[in-house]
């Protein structure tokens, strides 16, 4: 392998986990508060770079109107959902949720499929430029979508972290995550903070789903299914419930992933079974996660 | 009411239902008898998907992974040699599939070893997440069902890849398939009632608890998986020969959303609701045809729409987890006890009717 060939795969393992951050963060949060599996969040993901495909392509507004407005639908998007499927079902067995996150999934990909067809659509000519173009680094080629999809990750991650850390929504979302019954005693509207956790980890979903538009010029109803599925596996990576956790894991599997192709690219077809596996390996080696401090269960 | 007369009852439904098959197999035409099939294939893994999420409250995505297992295991073993030869293009089939065949009378044997083989699947799964609180074995089971299709899709060797395996011998008749499907109920529902299936329904109602008790948590939870893998496997294995074909796309997650939608109707946790739930899933799904194929109704002319029913069949699983958790069973399981109390109610209620007649 040259140095340009290793670089090149080191950045695009980097882009691609950074993405998979984002889409951890919401699995994180959720999880760190109601201890749900929020099956639906690969699909909100998906929502959003449709939003932005037909913002961009039917409604033709220019890109800085469509982010905000992509986000701002995934957010009510994720909002909805708590609020239809998930709040109801509180205070009964934790296996009702996840079964109706199930099929809230379910619902979003099939509905997809019928309404807005299987076949993928090409995202290509909607690309802004400084995605498109090729940056020449050195004399070594890099694509715009490793530089900037990365950089703008890393800017939606600090601003999540300023309002984790320096906000009162954010203050609040940390004390529900650690108790929910104190912090409601303490007069927090417990149901209005979950409500909130659940459209900022929507937001940076869609965000990654525009961004996975522009690395793979191409959307259809099921792409979320991979992402989310090993998101999610990055939120458990990272130790489950801890948001700097979710972005290292998704970095890590990422750039494994990336690198299992780029050292093996005979075993290319592989590269899902292979994230399964450091799924299967950290569950029995470090359950807790590199960052997760063991979970107590709520008795 | 004596242990004699249910089970003189029950072997009176029994046979009236073998009677059923045997005139069935004789004179309905093949798409009905194709049905009835499909509908044991889906009570044996609705019945083993409950042990598992109703039962012992595991939350599993995994029952397509063990099906797919199973399918491919009875492909492998009972396709003829000829089919063997001709349909692997790619690559040569991989020994020892490519020297035998098993001939017919050994086909239980085969739908045994997809059972088996499940098993193993089921433990490689069960046991890293298991051990865990929480609901690790969710995100596993679900990871292992899309590693079986990429698998599946992988190892042309033994799969065919994409291509799947065609050709199989259709063996799964009548008697297959629903001496399979009882022998499922009566083994899930026994195992629900024994001492295991109370220490697997302390640990649903709360792990912690049942772990002061003295249970081994893990134990069961492991015990109730890898039964419902076997199960799930001999569904697979019986699905390949009814179809007589297998490829990655058959064994895909949406199976394992019927299932999810048939055990939540049924009533989690009741083994008898799973299996009359299967059943009328299997009628539900076949009526449903009707809203993907184009109808016209006078001057009104309906496209039919592709992928409709999932859309349905998605809406029905969050209404009934919203308005309707209990499903048609509850927790409660079929018995003569409750049919016989139906009949004395309605007995009760008519002669009190005459009773007060008389009196004006």
């Amino acid at each position: 392998m040259t140095l340009e060939t290793l670089v090149q795969q080191l950045m695009n393992g980097i882009s691609l986990g950074s993405l998979y951050a984002l889409i951890a963060i919401g699995y994180t949060m959720v999880y760190g508060i109601l201890r749900l599996i929020n099956f639906a969040h690969g699909d909100v993901f998906m929502v959003g770079a449709y939003t932005a495909f037909y913002l961009v392509s039917f409604f033709l507004l220019p890109w800085w109107a469509v982010v905000p407005l992509t986000l701002l639908a995934a957010a009510l998007l994720g909002m909805f959902i708590d609020r239809v499927a998930y709040r109801p079902l509180r205070q009964e067995p934790r296996i009702s949720a996840l079964i109706t996150a199930v099929g809230v999934s379910f619902f979003l990909e099939t509905l997809g499929i019928v309404v807005l067809g299987a076949r993928p659509k090409g995202f290509t000519e909607y690309i802004p430029g400084l995605f498109a173009r090729v940056y020449d680094l050195a004399g070594i080629k890099i694509p715009g979508v490793a530089v900037w999809v990365p950089l703008l990750s890393l800017a939606c991650l600090g601003l999540l972290l300023y309002i984790i850390y320096n906000t009162k929504v954010g203050m609040a979302m940390r004390a529900v995550a650690t108790d929910i019954e104190t912090v409601r005693l303490m007069g927090v509207n417990v149901d209005r903070i979950i409500s909130y956790t659940f459209a900022l980890g929507s937001a940076l979903a869609a965000a990654g789903g525009i961004m996975w538009a522009f690395k793979f010029w191409q959307i259809q109803p099921l792409m979320g299914i991979y992402p989310g599925w090993k998101a999610f596996t990055a939120a458990v990576v990272g130790g489950i419930g801890n948001i700097t956790g979710a972005m290292l894991g998704g970095f890590i599997i990422g750039l494994a992933e990336i690198m299992a192709v780029a050292f093996f690219p005979d075993f290319s077809g592989y590269r899902d079974a292979f994230v399964f596996a450091i799924l299967i390996a950290f569950l029995l080696v470090k359950p807790t996660g590199i960052l997760g401090e063991s979970l107590k269960e709520k008795v | 009411m004596s242990q004699r007369t249910r089970q003189i009852l029950t072997s009176g439904v029994l046979l009236a239902w073998a009677l059923f098959l045997w005139w069935a197999e004789r004179n309905l035409d093949a798409y009905y008898v194709r049905v009835l099939n499909t509908a044991a294939i889906y009570v044996v893994a609705a019945v083993s998907y409950t042990l598992i999420n109703g039962i012992a409250g595991q939350f599993s995505l995994g029952p397509n992974g063990f099906m797919a297992l199973g399918g491919y295991v009875v492909a492998l073993l009972i396709l003829p040699l000829a089919q063997k030869e001709m349909g692997w293009i790619l690559e040569p089939l991989a020994w020892p599939f490519n020297t035998f065949s098993l001939p017919p009378h050994l086909f239980p044997l085969a739908v045994l070893a997809g059972g088996i083989v499940a098993v193993a699947g089921g433990f490689v799964v069960g046991f890293p997440s298991l051990r865990l609180r929480g609901d690790y074995l969710a995100i596993a089971t679900f990871g292992f069902g899309e590693i079986i299709f990429v698998l599946a899709n992988n190892l042309i060797g033994l799969t065919n890849g994409a291509m799947g395996i065609k050709g199989i011998p259709n063996y799964a008749t009548l008697w297959w398939t629903w001496g399979w499907a009882i022998f499922t109920i009566w083994v899930v529902r026994n195992l629900a009632q024994s001492s295991f299936g109370r220490a697997m329904k302390a640990i649903r109602e709360d792990e912690v608890a049942a772990a002061a008790m003295g249970i081994n948590v893990f134990r069961l939870k492991l015990l109730a998986l890898v039964v419902s893998a076997f199960f799930g496997g001999v569904a697979g294995g019986l699905l390949a020969a009814l179809i007589s074909t297998v490829s990655p796309t058959i064994f895909t997650f949406t199976m394992t959303f019927n299932l999810l939608v048939i055990i939540v109707l049924g009533g989690l946790g009741s083994t008898t609701g799973a299996a009359v739930t299967a059943v009328l899933f299997t009628v539900l799904q076949e009526l449903l045809r009707i809203v993907e194929t184009p109808i016209r109704i006078g001057p009104l002319q309906l496209p039919g729409v592709s992928g409709m029913r999932m859309v349905i069949f998605s809406v029905l699983l969050v209404a009934l987890m919203l308005f309707y958790r209990r499903g048609l069973f509850g927790r409660s399981e079929f018995s003569w006890e409750w049919v016989l109390g139906k009949f004395r109610q309605r007995g009760m209620a008519s002669a009190s009717d005459q009773s007060g007649n008389l009196e004006a």
